[in-house]
């Protein structure tokens, strides 16, 4: 089993959804037209929210800071256009929520060209070059949104042998990061280049499935003789981008649990994440626009769109021709990790990856049954844990036992488990809340 | 919200679900057991029919006793109900009057099942809790095995009444394993590969049963480690005591085609609930019942072990469950 999952360049168990890629993989990405009111919610990032410095009136150009990182952990916001600053109060958050978020009303006669420059990134040190990529604004564009350059201030001792990029884009739907892959080639790997040199990896190594042959090619292509740059085409299955997963896939590493890839040498980045680099540096152009797929059977045409940060929800979906009658969900994100929408004037985020629209027969819950102990969850979990068994104790709300015997704390929440139960049990839902449960226990115990 | 949005729906991911689900489940292992059960009335005759249909009758109408009104057509609607009167009648002698056929279902469900907490919940596979009950209670009608006659002929013993002497008046003959227990004969490997022997209902026919778990297999609905392990186990440990003694212990191939070993081995040990779910923990299981399988037709006082030695293992899927977890990802590595 391990020899032919070597052969295939996979990690074990896991899942196989149809990918539905086929409605937006040959679309060329397009630039969404700006709308007329943007929202850069504060904390749309992993850590610490960020600090806003302008005040309701100020005037704001195309790619300024509006607000600054509220700690290491933590990001720049800059505004996706040239306009005026209305209000800085709560706003809606794609959940639902009420989030504390920057307001701009874009200026209609402006040309909305950006007045930066070129950041000369060779002479930078370490420490400063980490500091330019905070400053920029730059998260995980995968989804996780969790601050880029955190991952590059390795601690004294260790060392970075290998930037993996995560070219798996293994959530259906999603062809953002392969039209990206496609069509900026070369600033892909200009971007790879610079982390490479500034982290002191001896190679690039970028993952990317099967299904994307034409990224593939494209890649290889554009790899100059004498770039340490290689492409590694992957087994397609879920959850190939899970960042754990993609180690083991390429390098047949496990990475021990706890710890981290740089723990093991390896620094991953997603494909976006990537490319967002190299265009500050090359431009001076920070993180203010996203490609987003638009796709699902509930918009009429599809689309890979560039997207101002902060436009809502609902713009993006008109572009694409507005919901249809059948659609039932909004998902921003894939569909297997992704969350639903509950308001469509919520804003874009850094890590809004995809916009999908389901219909009735994607998003239709089968009727719950007892568990038949199958084992389908046990034969899909990529990290060999126990999915049934934590269904069952979080019944009983034994949610120690989980932690202790059976290492619950481990799960990534891929969702494999739920997807392959055939009993219909939100399997990973219960963990989810056994998980909460264990986090705000150990908080009362300090 | 305007008013051209359609209601939205808010739930938790992923929202994606692969299409198999439990009542589909089921009902492949209907399709899986037709044509070995089409081939058991074909060679039994009607009768066999009649005690097949009161065993899932009984089942049903215990289901429904037993389970709450508003679930209901849920427990009912999965169809493991009827699954589990079918497999218990294939169990049974072709001619066990009916209403033994029927006590025999009511207990499979209420003891084999309700009793644990429904679906899921049992320890012991339901059908063969049965088929121990009617053992332990019936042994003189559980072990009166008759030969495979004339389709529309209805053995009479069929409709004895409780607490009657029914008059015996089919043509018995004792199976395979007791042929082969007890006078140390053989039966020909082309007749129990087609079923032309007698025996219980669907255990004759091993060629139609491995069909069928073969399109399980194929539908991903079975866990091909315990026929395997089973059978391996079962054929390699014969074998050797076969090479010891040919002339009183019997050959692999008689013990793997031979009475329950095929339906045990692809239907009853394979029922997910009462089986482990760990792959190591299914390995142990199959290997464990191979073994009990051979001891008690060899050594114990019953022809078959196919009933008692996966009912034992039963008992055992849970320990079994906590000793073989799987070694968690990035857990258990030789850290530097």
């Amino acid at each position: 089993m391990n020899l032919f999952r070597r052969l295939s360049n996979s990690f074990d168990h896991g899942v196989h959804p149809r990918h539905h890629k086929e409605q937006t993989e040959h679309l060329a990405i397009q630039r969404l037209p700006f709308g007329k009111r943007f929202v850069i919610p504060l904390g749309q990032h992993i850590g610490a929210p960020a600090k806003a410095i302008v005040q309701a009136g100020d005037t704001v150009k195309r790619g300024q800071m509006v607000a600054e990182p509220g700690g290491f952990v933590s990001v720049a916001l800059h505004s996706p256009v040239t306009g005026r600053v209305t209000d800085i109060g709560p706003e809606r958050y794609a959940d639902g929520t009420f989030r504390e978020a920057i307001v701009i009303e874009a200026d209609q006669y402006d040309t909305q060209q950006m007045d930066v420059n070129p950041i000369d990134w060779e002479s930078l040190s370490i420490e400063d070059f980490i500091n330019e990529v905070q400053k920029a604004g730059i998260v995980g564009m995968g989804g996780a949104a969790f601050p880029c350059h955190v991952k590059y201030a390795i601690p004294d001792g260790q060392k970075i042998r290998y930037l993996l990029i995560n070219g798996a884009e293994c959530e259906p739907y999603l062809t953002n990061d392969h039209r990206q892959m496609v069509e900026q080639t070369d600033a892909l790997l200009y971007g790879a280049e610079i982390v490479r040199q500034k982290l002191g990896a001896e190679e690039i190594v970028i993952g990317v499935e099967r299904n994307k042959p034409d990224a593939i090619k494209a890649l290889q292509d554009a790899i100059k003789p004498g770039q340490p740059a290689r492409v590694m085409p992957l087994e397609v299955k879920y959850p190939q981008g899970a960042e754990k997963m993609l180690i083991k896939s390429v390098f047949d590493i496990e990475v021990p649990a706890g710890k981290l890839p740089r723990d093991v040498e390896v620094a991953v980045n997603n494909v976006g994440t990537i490319i967002a680099i190299a265009d500050y540096f090359q431009t001076g152009k920070p993180l203010i626009e996203r490609v987003v797929t638009v796709s699902g059977p509930g918009v009429s045409y599809p689309a890979n769109l560039i997207v101002p940060l902060g436009t809502p929800i609902r713009e993006v979906l008109d572009y694409a021709g507005g919901l249809t009658e059948e659609t039932r969900q909004v998902v921003l994100g894939g569909p297997m990790m992704g969350a639903s929408i509950a308001d469509l004037d919520a804003p874009m985020l850094k890590g809004s990856s995809g916009v999908l629209a389901l219909t009735e027969h994607e998003t239709g819950r089968p009727q719950e049954y007892n568990c038949i102990r199958c084992g389908r969850c046990v034969e899909a979990c990529p990290y060999f844990l126990n999915p049934a068994r934590f269904a069952r104790l979080a019944k009983s709300r034994m949610y120690e036992e989980m932690a202790e015997t059976y290492n619950v704390m481990d799960c990534v929440e891929c969702g494999c488990c739920t997807y392959s139960c055939p009993s219909g049990i939100p399997i990973v839902q219960h963990i989810r809340t056994a998980k909460d449960h264990l986090r705000s226990m150990k908080g009362k115990v300090k | 919200m305007t008013q051209r949005d359609p209601k939205l729906l808010i739930q938790p991911g992923p929202q994606l679900r692969q299409q198999m689900t439990t009542p589909v489940v089921m009902r492949d292992v209907w399709y899986a057991l037709a044509p070995a059960t089409l081939a058991g009335v074909w060679f039994f005759g009607m009768g066999a029919l009649l005690v097949l249909l009161t065993c899932i009758a009984a089942a049903v109408l215990t289901e429904w006793c037993f389970s709450p009104e508003e679930k209901r057509r849920y427990f009912l609607g999965d169809g493991s109900a009827i699954l589990t009167g079918w497999l218990l009648g294939l169990t049974l002698p072709p001619a066990l009057p009916l209403w033994m056929a029927f006590i025999g279902g009511a207990v499979a469900i209420g003891m084999g099942k309700t009793i644990w907490g429904g679906m899921g919940g049992n320890l012991f596979n339901p059908a063969l809790v049965g088929r121990a009950f009617l053992l332990a209670t019936f042994p003189i009608a559980m072990t009166t095995w008759t030969s495979p006659g004339d389709f529309f002929t209805i053995p009479a013993s069929v409709f004895a009444m409780p607490l009657m002497h029914g008059v015996v008046d089919t043509v018995t003959q004792a199976s395979p394993l007791g042929l082969m227990k007890f006078e140390h004969t053989s039966t020909g490997f082309i007749d129990l590969l087609f079923g032309n022997t007698s025996g219980s209902l669907g255990e004759t026919s091993g060629l139609l049963l491995i069909l069928g778990g073969l399109y399980l297999w194929w539908r991903r609905d079975l866990d091909w480690r315990i026929p395997v392990g089973i059978l391996a186990t079962a054929m390699a440990f014969s074998l050797v005591l076969f090479m010891m003694d040919s002339g009183k212990y019997p050959g692999p191939i008689f013990t793997a085609l031979s009475g329950g070993m095929m339906l045990g081995a692809i239907f009853m040990a394979t029922d997910p609930v009462t089986s482990p779910l760990t792959p190591r923990g299914t390995w142990i299981f199959a290997v464990g019942i191979g073994l009990l399988v051979v001891l008690i037709r060899v050594f114990g006082g019953f022809p078959e072990g196919m009933m008692y030695a996966i009912l034992l293992m039963n008992a055992t899927t849970p320990l079994i469950d906590r000793y073989t977890q799987p070694r968690v990802f990035g857990r258990g590595l030789d850290t530097k």
